[in-house]
């Protein structure tokens, strides 16, 4: 028998190379040994795609989306969410997986990113992994916002109206841009149906072959690990590295525990409380659209809430204290760059900016600042120019302004699910200026910390 | 066959290349070129443009202080019957207003002034902000009363971002919305019908 497997095997890789693909990625992929905690949510992460990939296909097989209203006068996407609910035999556990799982995919992918920001994975050599990463994150916002419209509830047609509009800010373009993004004049329809398209097929597909990019290019480099150390410099006789171990079985085994764990708890969320206490699934959005009325207090699902926030927090009396932060970048890079070319460049990117901050509208800035926040992650393996990789060796500096800039976000996020306030504004204007301020002065207090000497090889008990 | 180099320029298959470069090119420009009916396809369908047609509305049953929604082109259409405290709360609105004579507002030729409307005591106006498209609250009762402060004249709160507007939809001062509430066109047709989205002026 087992020489029959052999003879099998054989057969395969001579016509598809099936044992190298199995030991590239597993049996001899040498991961550090010193992984902790952080690193499950990168295989949670695949572990959830996975779950809303099959959920989502069977999802499709009765959803219909269709704004056009039933003979009970229910819109029949909305209806249909309904059916899958109440009628579908199993509809309601398989619609409450999707549903949890957009919130749980997000729970995991910012931990995952935090994990990259704590350990420097984003450092050379793994830039392209950190920027195939943003271009996940990006795909997800984009899944997450088009798959939120498909129940046509009151938060799903609020929320894209809100959402489309802010293209209509973009000068010259906005108003054709957002009447293209929507195929109508309103929210309708026809808005339904492309965003279900691009909800089901289009982000799938590009967001699938960056996930493969993403994990190629990781496999090609090697993994980072918690003392930030390049686990490949040291080898053996064999050329394995010393602090490495093959993914398979170590880490697999590592991973599958975690993921026990992890179904645990997202299954105790789908029996327990679907909604979230909603925050997973908005009350409001159990109440069919209606293009007439707007519910007393809209928010976007809390994923979204920081970004929310900084956007809501960009009004005409805070364009000043951009144009403060932008002008001391500048000024700054233009006294301690070494490059002449790179002065004159920041010089004029300030100056651009600071009279466009007030020659245009502040909705505008207000848009461009919510893209340009979840933008900045990409400029990470740039702006970082600490001798080191792994908070693990980083100074007291570094990890205050870490600490700061995560207590903003989570601010950030709080006030984004609240109704608007003049406290809150001002709050949100703050932790907006110090989430942007943590990027910006990046590349000088990176170097002005007072890092402590990285050891030759993993920590490891 | 010359597949050696060129003596005077160096290159290697040069013809080739230059049919290479030049089905790139060709190749590309089709390319661009098939994705026009893809992009075309974005773009608001024939029914779609279709289906601005102008509503008419019954406002005999409306009381003074009423507000009543009317769907036109698929937005709400707000027509308020203004009490004359309500018509007064509109000069005293004026110095804390961003636009107070609508220049910049979205409205008719024919509408003009402070109530911006044809017949003073009835607003009509589409109740979508100008900020990012919501449908703002009523909010008409002046006072503390709303919720909204004690210096407050009544007027209307949109719940997404918190822009204010006053009892003719204009803006108040530094609010995220940028204009005051776009005026549709619309007409009279007796004293108690009126036709929102044709004025009989071509509009």
């Amino acid at each position: 028998m087992n020489k029959l497997a052999q003879q099998f095997m054989g057969w395969v890789d001579e016509r598809f190379p099936a044992t190298k693909l199995y030991k590239e990625h597993l049996s001899e992929y040498y991961a550090p040994k010193n992984f902790n905690f952080w690193y499950f949510f990168g295989s949670f992460a695949l572990l959830v795609l996975v779950i809303q990939i099959v959920t989502g296909i069977f999802l499709v097989m009765h959803y219909k989306p269709d704004a056009s209203l039933n003979a009970s006068g229910i819109p029949v996407a909305f209806a249909s969410v309904e059916y899958i609910m109440r009628d579908v035999p199993g509809g309601w556990i398989i619609r409450y997986m999707h549903s949890t799982g957009a919130s749980a995919f997000f729970i995991v992918v910012y931990l995952h990113m935090f994990r990259g920001m704590l350990y420097g994975s984003y450092r050379k050599p793994r830039e392209l992994i950190w920027l195939f990463g943003v271009a996940i994150f990006l795909c997800l916002m984009g899944e997450a916002f088009f798959g939120y419209l498909l129940p046509w509830g009151q938060m799903s047609g609020w929320g894209a109206q809100v959402i489309v509009n802010l293209f209509d800010a973009i000068p010259l373009i906005g108003k054709e841009l957002s009447l293209l993004i929507r195929g109508d004049y309103v929210v309708g329809d026809a808005t339904l149906n492309r965003f279900f398209s691009f909800h089901v097929i289009a982000i799938p597909l590009v967001l699938i072959g960056l996930v493969a990019a993403h994990i190629i290019a990781l496999h090609e480099v090697g993994s980072n690990n918690p003392d930030g150390v390049e686990i490949k410099k040291l080898k053996d006789d064999n050329g394995i590295p010393l602090d490495g171990i093959p993914f398979h079985p170590y880490y697999t085994v590592k991973d599958i525990f975690g993921a026990a764990i992890f179904l645990l708890i997202f299954s105790a969320i789908i029996f327990f409380m679907p909604e979230g206490g909603g925050y997973f699934l908005e009350y409001n959005n159990f109440v069919p659209y209606d293009q007439l009325k707007t519910p007393p207090h809209i928010a976007p699902v809390w994923y979204f809430t920081p970004y929310y926030s900084i956007l809501r927090a960009t009004t005409s009396d805070f364009m000043i204290w951009l144009a403060l932060l932008v002008a001391s970048v500048g000024t700054l890079t233009f006294l301690t760059a070494r490059n002449n070319i790179v002065r004159i460049a920041a010089a004029v990117v300030a100056l651009v900016l600071i009279v466009g901050f007030f020659a245009l509208d502040a909705k505008v800035w207000g848009v461009v600042m919510m893209g340009g926040s979840v933008m900045l992650f990409a400029l990470l393996p740039w702006l970082d120019q600490s001798p080191v990789k792994s908070i693990r060796y980083k100074g007291t500096l570094f990890k205050t302004i870490l600490a700061i800039w995560v207590v903003c976000f989570l601010i950030l996020g709080y006030l984004g699910v609240q109704p608007p306030s003049p406290v809150g504004k001002v709050v949100s204007q703050i932790c907006s200026l110090l989430y942007l301020a943590f990027f910006a002065f990046m590349p000088w207090y990176t170097r002005m910390d007072k890092t402590l000497p990285v050891p030759e090889r993993v920590t490891f008990e | 066959m010359s597949d050696d180099k060129n003596a005077e320029t160096g290159c290697k298959d040069c013809s080739r290349r230059s049919l290479i470069t030049a089905t790139a090119v060709v190749g590309g420009a089709a390319g661009i070129g098939a994705a026009v009916p893809f992009a075309m396809s974005f773009a608001p369908s024939e029914r779609a443009k279709a289906a601005g047609a102008p509503v008419e509305a019954d406002i005999s049953g409306l009381k003074p202080g009423e507000k009543m929604i009317v769907e036109w082109r698929g937005k709400p259409v707000w027509i308020l019957r203004r009490t004359p405290e309500m018509l007064a709360s509109l000069k005293e609105t004026d110095p804390q207003l961003a636009d107070p004579e609508s220049k910049r507002a979205e409205q008719p030729e024919y509408i003009k002034g402070e109530a911006r409307a044809i017949k003073a005591e009835y607003l009509v106006c589409i109740g979508i902000c100008t900020h990012l498209g919501c449908s703002p609250g009523d909010k008409l009762v002046a006072g503390s009363e709303s919720g909204m402060g004690p210096s407050w004249h009544g007027g209307f709160l949109c719940p997404c971002h918190g822009s204010q507007f006053d009892l003719s939809g204009r803006v108040l001062k530094s609010m995220p919305a940028p204009d005051n509430l776009p005026i549709p066109p619309y007409k009279y047709l007796s004293d108690s019908r009126i036709m929102i989205g044709d004025d009989g002026k071509g509009a």
